[in-house]
């Protein structure tokens, strides 16, 4: 049988100034969210200045890229030809404040997915950008 | 209340253009069908019109779902506008009707058509990716898209799912409930000749449909066409003489946030639409116990969920309860909802085939769908700018 055809390529952000350092952070091998200097506020995704005290004194700060997963979907439709399917998006809730949220991929067996669970960060190169990534925080690396 | 600008404004007429999948007419011809009929409908001439509007106007971008501009439409009908708009945000779909309102209140036009034409179908069928939030092949992606679709959530159903999810790990829902907003969207749209989905669906086809991304299935989903539909939206001191009883605008009600809007709050069981509907309800001495039927926004089922919650129709977490079974949400049930058949039936107008349908029913036009004596119709529309009104006959 033949090799199946790779999976097409990823569609992959634009690195913009304000927000390159949350792509581009997994090459350190750590997650940074954007936390204000002033008061100690995480914010995502990253704005000019601090919703919470107006402080401009913002700057990528490295989180423990642990969490849990606040809801989730697994899709089945593979919207361009040849997407592996089934996968899990999700929500993952970081550990260092309520409601601090990210958007990501959930690296699971979509039965072992469940709201809650405890996930861990991790990085998936694609040309320049890191994507960050979760799989179940018990699972290997 | 009563110097409120909404109350200062009414429906006077409303048209539907024929809705296709696809349509053999252009988007503009569409429009034109559209616009013509809700000015005759309204007893108005051409040369009455003085103001245009639509959402979200023309754009660039090839997936049919900002095919025509305001003046480009303007220009076809022969309309001389004293005032114009094009919006795609400020509350989304319904924003142009809001500016409408406010322009009439101010004195800036007396007479406003207001216009929503889609040409999804025909995108979709030059590219199946059309309706899909990737962009162009090969380009990087830009601004709130960035944090989701590199994920390969590369559809708005994704994004839903996970509020249908949340909402489904909250309070216990199941597919079982929500699987009765589709079924009863198409039992309605069965009366409506011009619904595009009218063969009967029951509980079991719908648990048998694939889930294209959990818990949301086939039939959660609202389908892309070609089609326009408009109305017209006078001063009330133009109104009272004309072909049609006027439609009050009772209140509005509007938001924005969360989704695509930058930071995201709450735990995705409900939408910044709870400010739409506290705003609505502050500005009428009506309440939920008085509308006769409702016309709730679903671009996917779960909305109507989060809708119904968001306008103080049901309490929080009781949505999926309140239309079990379907009985309480049919045409004579205690709140008649998506009486033509909704976007999942008769199509995707972002909310406009809504807003249509409440002139049916307000106008008696329902046919076999009609409530009997809708004096009130409650409508809303949005999946991240949200907004509201309620529609009231004397
Ligand atoms: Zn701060």
């Amino acid at each position: 049988m033949a090799p199946a055809p790779p999976p097409p390529p990823r569609k992959l952000p634009l690195l913009e100034p304000g927000s390159a350092f949350y792509w581009t952070s997994g090459a350190e091998g750590a997650l940074r969210i954007q936390r204000c200097t002033a008061c100690g506020t995480y914010q995502h995704p990253p704005f000019p200045h601090c919703a919470a005290c107006g402080s401009e004194d913002v700057a990528p700060a490295a989180v423990s890229g642990k969490g849990r997963l606040a809801t989730y979907t697994i899709n089945y439709e593979p919207w361009i030809p040849g997407l592996p399917v089934p996968f899990v998006f999700g929500v993952v809730e970081l550990a260092e404040q309520r409601e601090l949220y990210v958007f990501t991929n959930v690296l699971a067996p979509v039965d072992q997915v469940r709201h809650g669970m405890a996930v861990a960060v991790t990085f998936e190169p694609h040309e320049d950008v890191w994507l960050p990534m979760f799989r179940p925080e018990d699972a290997p690396a | 209340m009563t110097d409120l600008p909404e109350k200062l404004t009414c429906i006077t007429g409303a048209g539907q253009s024929e809705v296709g999948r696809p349509s053999s007419r252009t988007a503009l011809q569409l429009t034109a069908d559209a616009c013509l009929q809700a000015i005759a409908d309204a007893g108005l001439k051409v040369s009455d019109i003085d103001g245009v509007a639509t959402y979200p106007g023309k754009s660039a971008e090839g997936g049919g779902i900002a095919p025509v501009s305001p003046a480009e439409a303007a220009a076809v009908l022969g309309i001389d506008p004293r005032w114009i708009l094009a919006s795609g945000e400020g509350f989304s779909h319904m924003a142009p009707i809001f500016n409408a309102i406010t322009a009439i209140a101010c004195g800036l036009a007396r007479h406003v058509v207001i216009f929503r034409t889609v040409a999804q179908a025909t995108a979709r069928l030059a590219s199946r990716q059309s309706t899909l939030m990737a962009g162009e092949r090969n380009a990087r992606i830009e601004g709130n898209n960035a944090w989701t679709v590199p994920f390969n959530a590369l559809s708005p159903i994704n994004t839903f799912a996970l509020y249908a999810q949340a909402y489904f790990d909250k309070y216990g829902a199941t597919s079982e409930q929500l699987g009765a907003i589709a079924v009863n969207s198409r039992r309605n749209a069965a009366h409506n000749p011009n619904a595009i989905y009218r063969k009967p669906l029951s509980l079991e086809d719908y648990l048998a449909s694939r889930v294209i991304s959990s818990p949301l299935r086939l039939f959660d989903c609202d389908s892309h066409i070609d089609g326009s539909t408009a109305i017209v939206v006078s001063h009330r001191d133009a109104a009272s003489d004309l072909r049609n009883p006027p439609l009050h605008i009772e209140a509005m009600g509007m938001a924005m946030g969360g989704l695509w809007v930058g930071k995201f709050a709450g735990d995705f069981t409900h939408l910044a639409a709870d400010k739409a509907g506290a705003m609505l309800w502050s500005r009428t001495d009506l309440t939920p116990g008085d509308v006769d039927c409702a016309q709730i926004y679903d671009g996917f089922s779960i909305h109507v969920w989060l809708w119904l919650e968001a306008l103080g129709m049901v309490g929080r977490g009781e949505a999926a309860a309140f239309v079990e079974g379907g009985r309480r949400i049919a045409i004579d049930g205690e709140l008649p909802l998506n009486t033509g058949g909704g976007q999942l039936s008769a199509g995707r107008f972002h909310g406009y085939g809504h807003i249509h349908e409440a002139t049916v029913q307000l106008w008696g036009r329902g046919g076999g769908r009609q409530v009997q004596d809708a004096r009130t119709c409650l409508i809303s529309n949005g999946g991240y700018g949200y907004g509201a009104m309620l529609l009231r006959r004397d």
